[in-house]
């Protein structure tokens, strides 16, 4: 299926409702999109790996983006099966980054929105074990942030050149 | 060698022989931790295969840290890492010497920039001996390493150094 | 952190025993965790209960450093370092993402030559994998065979690029140096070579009766389990499910080269055991010998360094290509703002939802077991801390 036909299903299946859950569309150079709300992310998730003509039960891969003022998640999804593939965007303000978690959908978004939590200090309500994967348990702020400053000493070692 | 060591006032026949006999013995078997951190890890496991062949020099892998002579800290060392690599520098035993291998030991390497995770060269927590610089490396540079190392261990002496 | 129980038991002469549950520890320097892994290990006496991994020992900002290049050229070295051990491959992933966000149309020598050295790093990579796996279940003579054999793959890398391990070869548009005239005679040799290697290491360790009883029926990991945790590559494939990107969502040449994709068949245990993820990846180094062979009977003649852009300015906007590496699906996300530097790269690291499996398919199996988990399922720290 090609993106289009795979935007109309969900259209087809969620835009009914009145605050529709997905949001538009974006044929972004290069790769094609669809955004979606958060409060909606869990139900078109389990449509999308669960549903016969789509069935994305592969998630390659979970990725936060800082865009200066909100942050955006993407997600990958693959099919094995019907061999297609499309991307899920999802964006939250800044000041309150958090949506939910997809882990009951796909187990792989565990660790992927660990490093997520770690990396930008998104928030992913009703993740079983939300810690830091990456950094040490005991770091303080969040590394890939745009405007994250390096602290110049952690535990007693100098961390600047 | 708490016994023997530094306790001889001036060099005399018996402490250059048995210095020569000891450092020879020493350097002859320099048992290494078998302790890898990244791409370096490769080049050392190379090193220690046929046909560059570390185990000529004496050089076997050993798991514990209270078994070896020489850590061979090969990749990145990170701020996590540090201080487990501390932690295993301090289980030791003494007569003991570290080997910085390649540029992220020795100086934080491609990451010195902004590298926030990274420490900038084990030297900043342990006291190093020789550094190989290369990324990675060859084989053939950490044998002379290696080689320079075994240098430094023929040139130690029992006996007191010589204040000015 | 986890707390152990205790439970009570009752012997068959009727006393009962108080037991508790061990925490052990195999910690980032241990000979068999391929690299700085710590394995939080719940034990109850020999047998695994509970397997909790911590990673993060190898973090090395790559995604932070990618935010300060100059331009997008630059991130090759860095990308080369994620997975050390198959760098050639790394480097495919990230040139083909940026080229399709810059709509560069490469060369088909350039393509050519691409395939060729992506696949003899995945034989490169695979022999480190079951050399290192060999001494894991106590076999050193393996490790010895290969690491002979992929001398001669590094002599044929060095000759093309100088460098042994980490080359910096591949650049977005190009490539850095053109093959040498000695490249495609030593090539050919070692391909003739190395046919009959593999069936004498095959002799030595994959049907060996010693090595069979470790790993056949050991850490079975269901196809379902599989799919859903995100593990490709020969983890996915040991499983039994038919899936590999070279075919499936082709790339580069692949589509114009023939070879079979190796899949776990359970011939010695269970579909999706270690012994399956073992022979996936011997059965892999025999047809990458294939593409190799006719990657170079197809080689065009032309220019490796022309499409090379002297300037690297984007458009606006995000890719995602994935790319089919020595250990699953390797993926690079760009995020581009229009400037030559990049805004955000992410790179997909399949030997990070390999090892997010662990702890399922691990749970009643005896440490030593563990030990054979670990090493089938061949992580590379450098890409899963990136």
């Amino acid at each position: 299926m090609t993106s289009q036909e795979i935007f109309d299903r969900l259209i087809a299946q969620f835009g009914a409702v009145s605050d529709a859950g997905i949001v538009s569309k974006l044929d972004a150079p290069v790769d094609p999109s669809i955004t979606v709300a958060p409060a909606h992310l869990k139900a078109i998730a389990f449509f999308l790996r669960d549903d016969e003509e789509l069935q994305f039960e592969h998630c390659s891969c979970l990725s936060g983006v800082d865009l200066k003022g909100k942050f955006a998640i993407i997600y990958q999804l693959a099919s094995l099966t019907k061999k297609h593939k499309i991307t899920i965007r999802v964006e939250v303000p800044a000041e309150n980054p958090s949506l939910p978690s997809v882990e009951s959908v796909w187990k792989t978004t565990n660790w992927h929105e660990r490093e997520a939590f770690d990396m930008f200090g998104i928030v992913f309500t009703g993740h079983p074990d939300l810690r830091r994967i990456l950094m040490p348990y005991d770091w303080e702020g969040h590394p890939l942030r745009k405007d994250y400053q390096v602290p110049e000493f952690y535990n007693g070692m100098r961390v600047p050149y | 060698m708490g016994l023997l060591d530094v306790k001889f006032e001036h060099d005399n026949v018996m402490v250059t022989s048995l210095d020569w006999l000891l450092n020879w013995a020493r350097l002859s078997s320099l048992y290494q931790l078998q302790f890898g951190l990244a791409c370096c890890a490769i080049e050392m496991m190379a090193a220690s295969a046929s046909t560059f062949d570390m185990m000529r020099f004496g050089v076997i892998p050993r798991a514990t840290p209270r078994q070896v002579d020489v850590m061979i800290v090969s990749g990145t060392v990170t701020l996590k890492m540090a201080t487990r690599i501390k932690r295993l520098y301090d289980q030791m035993p003494e007569p003991r010497y570290v080997l910085s291998m390649g540029s992220c030991a020795n100086c934080g390497g491609p990451y010195w920039e902004h590298g926030y995770h990274v420490l900038k060269g084990v030297d900043r927590i342990i006291p190093v001996d020789v550094y190989i610089p290369g990324c990675p490396p060859r084989p053939e540079a950490l044998l002379e390493g290696l080689m320079k190392l075994q240098e430094k261990v023929r040139n130690e002496t029992l006996a007191k150094k010589k204040t000015a | 952190m986890t707390e152990s129980t205790t439970t009570q038991t009752t012997t068959s002469s009727g006393r009962t025993l108080r037991t508790e549950e061990m925490i052990i520890n195999m910690g980032p320097q241990h000979p068999a965790t391929h690299g700085v892994l710590r394995l939080e290990l719940v034990v109850d006496g020999e047998i695994v209960q509970e397997v909790i991994p911590h990673i993060g020992y190898l973090h090395r900002c790559f995604e932070k450093h990618c935010e300060h290049m100059t331009n997008y050229q630059q991130v090759i070295p860095y990308v080369d370092r994620m997975d050390y051990c198959a760098a050639m491959n790394n480097e495919f992933a990230y040139v083909v993402a940026a080229e399709r966000l810059l709509k560069i149309e490469v060369p088909e020598r350039v393509q050519y030559i691409r395939v060729i050295m992506a696949e003899l790093n995945r034989i490169a990579s695979h022999l480190i994998a079951v050399g290192t796996y060999g001494i894991d279940i106590g076999a050193f003579t393996p490790f010895l065979y290969c690491f002979i054999d992929r001398e001669m793959i590094l002599d044929l890398f060095e000759m093309t690029c100088g460098a042994r391990l980490l080359y910096n070869y591949m650049w977005i548009g190009g490539l850095s140096h053109d093959l040498p005239p000695e490249f495609i005679p030593k090539a050919k040799e070692f391909c003739r070579y190395y046919k009959k290697r593999i069936e004498e290491f095959n002799n030595l360790l994959t049907f060996n009766e010693i090595f069979v009883k470790r790993t056949a029926s050991v850490g079975v990991l269901p196809k379902d389990v599989a799919t859903n945790y995100g593990c490709t590559g020969p983890m996915l494939r040991g499983s039994g499910v038919d899936w590999d990107l070279r075919r499936d969502d082709p790339y580069s040449v692949y589509n114009k080269i023939e070879w079979d994709v190796c899949v776990g068949k359970g011939e010695v245990g269970t579909v999706g055991d270690c012994w399956d993820r073992h022979i996936v990846r011997m059965r892999e180094m025999e047809q990458s010998l294939r593409i190799i062979e006719q990657a170079i009977a197809q080689l065009p003649e032309g220019n490796v360094q022309a499409a090379i852009p002297k300037r690297i300015r984007p458009n606006p906007g995000e890719v995602y290509a994935r790319t089919e590496s020595p250990r699953g699906e390797l993926g690079f996300y760009i995020v581009s703002d229009g400037t030559a530097t990049p805004y955000r790269v992410k790179g997909r690291a399949p030997a990070f939802s390999n090892l997010s499996v662990i702890g399922e398919i691990s749970r009643g199996a005896m440490i030593a077991d563990m030990i054979a988990i670990a090493g089938s399922t061949d992580i590379v720290l450098g890409e899963v801390d990136r």
